[in-house]
């Protein structure tokens, strides 16, 4: 594409390079050109088109319209105050006026747009998965509580506007935030990663195993209860048991907070002894690490209707309840199956028409 | 740079304990009265588990000087580290021992809780075993209650039970009134603006074993305070009214598309 960015160092990734940015994903020219992808964004960020400039190495021109596409050609690197064509003259000089007075001011907005921008690209197809690889990479951490098992985190933001929050962490293990170990994080505004992406990489990526392998060692006891507790439950519950369930609430029943739960709650002891609720320092916050041993009392659906008399009137058994099990030979389960099919047939799925799919718009 | 074994030949004549003290890494420790150490009592049983035990002592209580090869000094000197390590662990549930390692709790010498819901609350050290070689030491956040890996690798190559597994629980029974008020904010996973079904459904499980377990207190007449009583409302900060909830990927997506 733009010649510049293969000559020198994009201004892109040299943002992503900086000390303290390792967190961001670099952000596609396709996307950025994308006109759609930048609503809204002009009112947030001042000197926005000379930032907008920056962030795509192109030469700013006197009356352009915003077809970025027609500077393709241009040959220029930005290295100030060199001989310029003479097409290219009034640009040039502009340019160099410009960086004496505020270059300082469009950097920063350059930073921030960059910064916005990226926090709607890593919720876009091609953006969460280039996350993703950064995930794998474990390039954002690990959770620093001991009963997650070093799971592996995702930046996110607390706020959607900038200026608020620096960048955080989450967990998916024990579905809680936390603050980077290194403070050069701490001036990196939380807003560039937003609140939507750590829960959205985690819908999106069904199949992670979140808790990596500790299910085997350290679960075994509560697997075991688990089983225990699934085979009585089963009895009285009719054919919802809870070793075949593939997904309670949407999420597969490993990947619901593998952190939690029974074994993984600290245990305040002195010389052995625990110390008793009834104390003044006893735990009171044990309830912010639990976890049912039994996950279908997390259908609340299901304990609605069940709470209810029996002659009234209960939605299909599909809707009754939010828990999938697999039914004999069978893995894919019927709600799913409905929802691909619905999707196949109006083409509005993920791939079809979605404005934030990249992959096939930017590129036309 | 004073942080390598090889320079402490040099240094042995001067306080050892407090070269100990201060060398990097060992942040955590505090220093034990030369009082607690000569008293022989305080060590006992310790002479099984360390290698040239009088002449460690003798080290960290600046009398040894036997004329020996560098050999034999690494390995005092490696004896002296762990000896001190375990006495340490018997050294801070003292009262005096307690008090010093309040001093350096104040200051945050442990660090501060990860945890963005805690507000930095300051650290203690501590031991998931009071064997030694079994679990590096963890530090414990006594407003969630929760126990964390140290962030610098310096420190969690030091071993937990130089620290113990009682030792912060006693320094609150000693000192009630540090006991820091437990906050019932939480981060509530988002989309868009939703809250996600399944976090949100554990969150209210969670919730229900925690008025659980008030029921149970307030019955055995026991006060249970959260920060939030007050007011009692959940602090959701971010976005307010919007309370309906997402349930699985595939919507997520669609909303993508709606966006």
């Amino acid at each position: 594409m733009s010649s510049s960015s293969q000559v020198t160092e994009s201004w892109i990734s040299s943002f992503c390079g900086l000390l303290g940015h390792e967190y961001f994903a670099e952000v596609t020219e396709d996307f950025i050109e994308d006109d759609f992808n930048l609503t809204g964004l002009a009112s947030q960020v001042p000197m926005y088109k000379e930032a907008l400039e920056m962030i795509l190495d192109v030469e700013p021109e006197e009356d352009e319209e915003d077809e970025e596409e027609e500077e393709e050609d241009e040959e220029d690197d930005d290295v100030l105050g060199e001989e310029r064509r003479g097409g290219y003259r009034r640009a040039g000089d502009r340019r160099h006026l410009r960086m004496a007075s505020d270059v300082s001011v469009v950097e920063s907005s350059a930073e921030l747009l960059y910064g916005l921008i990226h926090q709607r690209f890593i919720t876009s197809r091609q953006g969460i998965q280039h996350m993703a690889e950064k995930y794998e990479l474990q390039h954002f951490g690990t959770c620093p509580r001991v009963h997650c098992n070093s799971c592996k985190v995702l930046p996110v933001g607390l706020n959607d506007s900038p200026g608020h929050e620096t960048v955080k962490l989450f967990c998916p293990s024990c579905l809680d935030v936390y603050t980077p170990p290194n403070s050069r994080f701490q001036a990196v505004d939380g807003a560039f990663f937003g609140t939507t992406f750590g829960s959205l990489f985690f819908m999106t990526f069904t199949d992670l195993d979140i808790g990596g392998g500790r299910r085997s060692a350290a679960g075994a006891a509560d697997a075991l209860m688990a089983i225990q507790a699934a085979n009585a439950e089963a009895k009285g519950r009719g054919s919802t048991s809870n070793a075949n369930i593939t997904s309670i609430n949407g999420v597969a029943p490993h990947n619901l907070a593998p952190g939690l739960g029974v074994g993984n709650i600290y245990e305040p002891r002195i010389y052995g002894f625990r110390v008793s609720e009834r104390a003044r320092t006893g735990p009171r916050m044990k309830w912010l690490r639990m976890r049912p041993a039994d996950i279908t009392e997390l259908d609340e659906t299901r304990r609605f209707w069940e709470e209810r008399e029996q002659g009234e009137k209960k939605p299909d058994d599909d809707d009754m309840t939010m828990v999938d099990v697999q039914r004999g030979g069978n893995p894919v389960d019927k709600r799913k199956k409905a929802v691909a099919r619905s999707r196949r047939t109006n083409g509005s799925g993920i791939g079809g028409g979605s404005p934030m799919d990249t992959g096939s718009i930017g590129a036309g | 740079m004073d942080d390598f074994v090889s320079d402490t030949d040099s240094d042995y004549t001067s306080y050892w304990r407090d070269w100990f003290i201060s060398s990097r890494g060992n942040e955590y420790f505090c220093e034990i009265d030369e009082d607690y150490l000569t008293d022989r009592f305080n060590l006992t049983g310790l002479n099984a588990d360390v290698q040239y035990y009088q002449y460690a002592l003798d080290l960290i209580t600046d009398v040894f000087d036997v004329d020996c090869d560098d050999q034999l000094r690494d390995a005092v000197e490696k004896s002296a580290r762990h000896l001190y390590g375990l006495v340490h662990a018997r050294y801070i549930v003292t009262t005096r021992g307690l008090a010093k390692m309040l001093e350096k709790f104040k200051k945050s010498d442990f660090g501060k809780c990860p945890r963005v819901m805690c507000d930095s609350h300051p650290l203690l050290p501590m031991g998931q075993s009071d064997l030694p070689g079994n679990s590096p030491v963890k530090l414990y956040c006594a407003r969630c209650e929760d126990i964390y890996n140290p962030k610098s690798s310096r420190h969690s190559v030091i071993d937990g039970a130089y620290f113990g597994t009682s030792f912060h629980n006693i320094l609150f029974q000693v000192y009630p009134t540090m006991l820091p008020s437990k906050s019932l904010r939480r981060y509530e996973p988002r989309v868009f603006g939703f809250k996600v079904h399944a976090a949100a459904a554990l969150a209210r499980w969670q919730d229900e074993q925690r008025e659980a377990m008030r029921e149970r207190l307030k019955a055995a007449k026991v006060d249970v305070l959260f920060e939030e009583d007050e007011d009692d409302e959940e602090e959701g900060e971010p976005v307010s009214d919007e309370d309906e909830e997402m349930d699985v990927g595939e919507q997520g997506a669609a909303l993508v598309a709606a966006k």
